[in-house]
């Protein structure tokens, strides 16, 4: 691939293009444009989990004064949904009041339309909803006869018969079922002039909206226009469309003229968006005494839904990660009567690090061993999966550096060895994976010379806050050789040229790439001294060595715990991560991405537990009082520092991509940490006083 | 939420007046529990009285030595009152351990006195909840059970109270001002909130229309050297699992001379331990000592299925408090820091 360029702004951290219009509140977000005609949209969900709706008596509801329209199934308009949705099956999701058949508690049933948000929400809690019921089934286990296992299991070698084995770590690991919640609650405004609709949407992907909607709605994909420039999270679940969206272009269906809008309540969020699935990962590790691993195997157990299909690739980063000649990997899934799972940053890697993560912990002990030089001794030279040469591989030098700033080499060598002020103390490590995803073909970037030195660069990616505004500034900065402040970018509106959706840590390597060809064909085309209104576009490139090498980025992650002797409360002074994630193209919103991630691993390696009620079939714990999400007091001390690495082959701009690996590991490395601490073996997640209380 | 009448209140009398002559009216102070309630469609007033403007907001002095903390004294306010934090510094603790600075400058005592639970069906419209609608079950009794009772509890209803500021007040002897349309009378609030029994729709023993306007603090030296401790999931912005709120006197021997344990996020109300308070007089004060009045206590837990872990919290709880408050009486400071400072 072409050798990467010399950078001027890129790898600095200049401050965020668009925090002054954050922080001074004038960013709009999706529901706060000021439309004419607006009427708001209030749900109302399914009290059972599997049933039919037979009736929907609106009556109270429509005598709501300002109540515009109750939809039902009965008389909503109708929608045509290509099976093939996006490739995510995700079709019957979207098919929102096209039937009575309830497959999920919470399910939209009916929905309010009203002058005012306060008559849409007394009507809706007015709408009585007659249900024949059906029994429901919503308990995930690993000893459940029905596990379907979708694709083929992963193998080499024999696992069951791998040897050497003088050890064997044999363990059930579980992450628990968490809900993204990004702080920007999924929103939408829509409205049809004619055959025209336009969407303010909150979402990870403006084409990705108009293909998904124009798809359901039976619309010309030209005739849909969404805009998104700014987006308050998504973390995934902002990705795929999910049924709020539908409902809303419904609504708009059903009023045309009438800009409606939704916005989702927090408790909303916990039925209709998606989620984590629970993992159940057995996991057995087999290694010589020296700790040189023979054989790994990692089957994994979730959930998905009768509704449309979505596995947690829970099992997929083991096939990376480690050598031994023996291996396995699969999946199974159990289809429940709940909601369908969703990607939540780091689908796969995520919850799928914790489990051999910790076990890898437990071989170190077994072994007497270090952890840090466990993993040493089985790095892999290729990649153990595909066999081809990894395109760099900084696992060693990231667990090298943090060891060294984290102060690994004081760590006692036995468990709870250490007690200060009544709180046992303890240390812990992990590795972090992350995958360079090859980006999505399609992107395309324009480039305009506006005069004065002036450049506009326009594609319609859309930046969750992940700081795609600033780094794609500093990207085509370095390569027009332009100033930064000479660069206007433009994103997140369908009338930009198309750009792929913000996930797998892709949007950096993807846009980024796009933008740095359509800089190389405006100066191809038009030289040094362009004309003011003088144009060039660019698709993202192949990228030429994206078949011959395994490109991942790779961290390490520290953790220092703290557990009460008396009460067995979980604190953590001291989180430490370092990571090799090729250039690191802005340095200030980079650490933002390596701390939220982190902060969101330690989120679900303490707290974050959806807990579902097995009689009702909903997630009972539904609010940020009772679904706890780390808060500043959880951690005194979180750093995160990068190694440099120089990745020719992964892209133009040698960046690997940041948005999830931060996420990737930390829970492990809490929990390695509690054992440390205390010589409990937490396997299930979230760690809390109760694994420890008089224990 | 449902549209509803606004009401200004001009003086005590006639808010509770106004309040008790309609069922469907409610009080208005800091609205962070009751208007979060109106949102879920918990509650569904048809008339908000505001009392925030009546003249309830000073923190006096009592003339026997004691403190008044008018009702409407925000929770921020409480906790920084100098008077609060030199004469009952396990009040400020207990407060500033609740919620967060936003929700703390906008809380009143007297509405944090009569928040209501936070049971998680209590809260969810399409859940069965005596205390919501009685006679519909307790979901809970074989649900999520985390944040519910381990004594006191009925069949039902097993929920918690979830105040942290009136397990202090318990401890200290504090009692509630209460005014109705007619006349002012005084509860000690370990007494105000109720045990659920068969009637869990009722949190207290105030009827419809009576009006807390203030709480007043007796004199009690030792509660200088009181303590708060907060078990919970998270180091801030949670409720409590189990909570403490300990002060104790000791006699020249050395022995325990008188004891005050309030515990939180164990019951339908603050529950004074009393057991352990008797197990504590004339006791030497040892660690073994504070371990057996525990075990007094907890003679009389309850727990549930899914909160069996809340007994060695209970333990914890008041033996580590006890602890912070011997070693505070014999004047070695206020002890290792166990817990978390106030945040
Ligand atoms: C996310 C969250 C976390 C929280 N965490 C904690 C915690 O950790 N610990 C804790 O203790 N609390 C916690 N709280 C609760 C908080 O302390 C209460 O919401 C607050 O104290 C209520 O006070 P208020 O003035 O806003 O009451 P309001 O909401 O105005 O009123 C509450 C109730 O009391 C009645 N009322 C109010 N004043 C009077 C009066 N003077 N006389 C008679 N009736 C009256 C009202 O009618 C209403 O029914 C939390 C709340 C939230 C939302
Ligand atoms: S514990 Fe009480 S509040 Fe909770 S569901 Fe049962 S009756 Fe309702």
């Amino acid at each position: 691939m072409t050798t990467t360029r010399a950078a001027t702004a890129t790898g600095t951290g200049p401050r965020r293009a668009d925090g002054p219009r954050k922080a001074a509140g004038t960013a709009p977000y999706a529901y706060e444009y000021p439309v004419a005609d607006l009427a708001y949209i209030a749900p109302v969900q399914a009290t059972v989990a599997r049933g039919r709706v037979l009736e929907v008596d609106a009556s109270d509801a429509e005598a709501v004064e300002g109540v515009l329209t109750v939809l039902w199934h009965a008389n909503a308009p109708r929608l045509e949904p290509d099976p093939d949705l996006s490739g995510l099956q995700r079709a019957a999701e979207l098919a929102v009041l096209q039937s009575g058949e309830v497959a999920y508690r919470g399910q939209v049933v009916a929905a309010v339309v009203a002058e005012t948000f306060e008559a849409a929400h007394q009507a809706a809690a007015q709408v009585t909803v007659r249900y024949e019921q059906f029994p429901h089934d919503v308990d995930l286990s690993d000893q459940r006869s029905d596990a379907v296992a979708p694709e083929e299991d992963h193998r080499q070698g024999d696992t069951a018969g791998a040897e050497p084995a003088d050890v064997v770590v044999e363990h059930t690991y579980t992450t628990a079922m968490q809900h993204n919640n990004p702080m920007e609650p999924h929103s939408t405004v829509a409205h049809f002039d004619g055959a025209a609709l336009t969407l303010y949407e909150s979402t990870q992907g403006v084409h990705e909206v108009r293909r998904t909607v124009a798809a359901i709605a039976g619309l010309d994909p030209r005739s849909v226009h969404v805009i998104a420039p700014y987006v308050g999270g998504g973390f995934g679940s902002k990705g795929p469309l999910h049924a709020p969206t539908a409902l809303a272009t419904l609504a708009a269906m059903a009023l045309p003229g009438r800009s409606v809008k939704l916005a989702l309540t927090r408790r909303q969020m916990f039925a209709l968006v998606g989620y984590r699935s629970p993992t159940l990962q057995r996991v057995r590790l087999t290694a010589d005494a020296q700790g040189r691993l023979s054989g790994i195997d990692v089957v994994a157990t979730v959930q998905s839904s009768a509704l449309a299909d979505f596995v947690e690739q829970a099992a997929l980063p083991s096939k990376s990660m480690y050598a031994a000649p023996n291996r396995r990997m699969g999946h199974r899934a159990v289809h429940l009567d709940a909601p369908v799972p969703t990607w939540m940053r780091a689908p796969g890697e995520c919850p799928g690090m914790f489990g051999p993560e910790v076990a890898m912990d437990e071989l170190a002990w077994s072994c007497g061993l270090d952890p840090i030089e466990l993993r040493l001794r089985n790095e892999p030279d290729r990649d153990p999966h595909t066999h081809k040469p990894f395109s760099s591989r900084n696992l060693a030098a990231c667990l090298h550096e943090g060891a060294r700033r984290f102060g690994w080499d004081g760590r006692a060598p036995v468990s709870a060895a250490r007690t200060e002020n009544g709180w046992r103390v303890g240390l812990g490590v992990a590795a972090s994976t992350y995958p360079v995803v090859p980006p999505p073909s399609g992107s395309r970037a324009r480039i305009r010379y506006e005069g004065e030195g002036v450049y506009v660069v326009s594609l319609g990616a859309a930046d969750i806050g992940t700081g795609a505004w600033t780094a794609l500034t500093q990207v085509a900065a370095d390569a027009l050789g332009a100033p930064l402040e000479r660069v206007r970018v433009r994103l997140g509106d369908t009338t930009l040229p198309e750009a792929s959706l913000a996930g797998g840590s892709t949007g950096l390597a993807s846009w980024g790439s796009t933008v740095h060809a359509a800089a190389e064909a405006f100066r191809a085309r038009h030289g040094q001294a362009p004309e003011p209104g003088a144009e060039a576009e660019a698709d993202l490139p192949d990228n030429p060595d994206g078949d011959d090498f395994a490109m991942f980025a790779y961290g390490a992650q520290f953790a220092e715990v703290r557990v009460h002797e008396a009460t067995g409360e979980v604190r953590v002074p001291r989180l430490l991560g370092v990571f090799a994630a090729g250039r690191i193209v802005n340095s200030r919103t980079a650490r933002s991405q390596f701390l939220g991630g982190m902060t969101m691993g330690l989120s679900m390696a303490l707290h974050e537990e959806s807990v579902v009620d097995g009689r009702f079939g909903h997630v009972v714990n539904a609010d940020f009082a009772e679904y706890h999400i780390a808060a500043n007091a959880d951690v005194e001390d979180i750093q995160a520092h990068w190694i440099d690495e120089e990745d020719p082959h992964v892209n133009p701009l040698g960046a690997k991509g940041i948005g999830e690996i931060g996420i990737v590991g930390t829970a492990a490395a809490v929990a390695n940490a509690a054992y440390h601490a205390t010589g409990v073996r937490v396997r299930s997640l979230p760690v809390r006083l109760d694994d420890f209380v008089g224990a | 939420m449902n549209p509803f009448d606004y009401h200004r209140a001009e003086d005590a009398a006639g808010a509770a007046a106004l309040v008790a002559d309609n069922p469907a009216a409610a009080f208005l102070a800091g609205g962070t529990n009751l208007v979060d309630r109106m949102k879920l469609g918990v509650t569904a007033p048809d008339t908000l009285v505001d009392i925030t403007h009546l003249p309830m907001d000073e923190v006096e002095e009592l003339p026997e030595g004691g403190l008044r903390i008018g009702a409407n004294v925000r929770n921020s306010e409480a906790a920084a009152h100098p008077l609060v934090r030199t004469r009952y510094p396990v009040l400020s603790q207990a407060l500033l351990s609740g919620a967060s600075g936003q929700l703390r400058n906008a809380a009143t005592t007297g509405g944090n006195l009569l928040q209501r639970t936070r049971c998680v069906y209590f809260q969810d419209l399409s859940t069965p909840c005596n205390k919501r609608e009685p006679g519909s079950g307790c979901s809970a009794l074989e649900g999520y059970q985390r944040y519910h009772a381990v004594f006191g509890a009925s069949p039902d209803c097993v929920a918690t109270h979830p105040s942290d500021m009136a397990v202090a007040l318990a401890a200290l002897d504090a009692q509630a001002v209460v005014q109705d349309a007619a006349a002012e009378r005084r509860i000690p609030v370990s007494r105000l909130h109720r045990l659920p029994g068969e009637a869990p729709e009722r949190d207290t023993v105030l009827a419809h229309g009576d009006l807390i306007t203030a709480v007043e603090l007796p004199a009690m030296p030792m509660a200088a050297r009181a303590r708060y401790r907060k078990i919970r999931d998270r180091a801030s912005f949670a409720f409590a699992l189990v909570s403490a709120a300990a002060a104790m006197e000791l006699a020249e021997d050395g022995t325990v001379a008188d004891a005050r344990i309030a515990l939180g996020g164990v019951a339908h109300k603050p529950w004074r331990a009393r057991l352990a308070e008797e197990a504590l007089i004339g006791a030497a004060a040892t660690g073994h000592d504070f371990a057996a009045a525990a075990e007094a206590e907890l003679a009389e837990a309850r727990p549930l299925p899914g909160n069996t872990f809340k007994l060695p919290l209970v333990r914890a709880a008041i033996t580590t408090t006890l602890g912070e408050v011997a070693d505070g009486v014999r004047g070695r400071g206020a002890g290792p820091d166990q817990g978390e400072g106030e945040r």
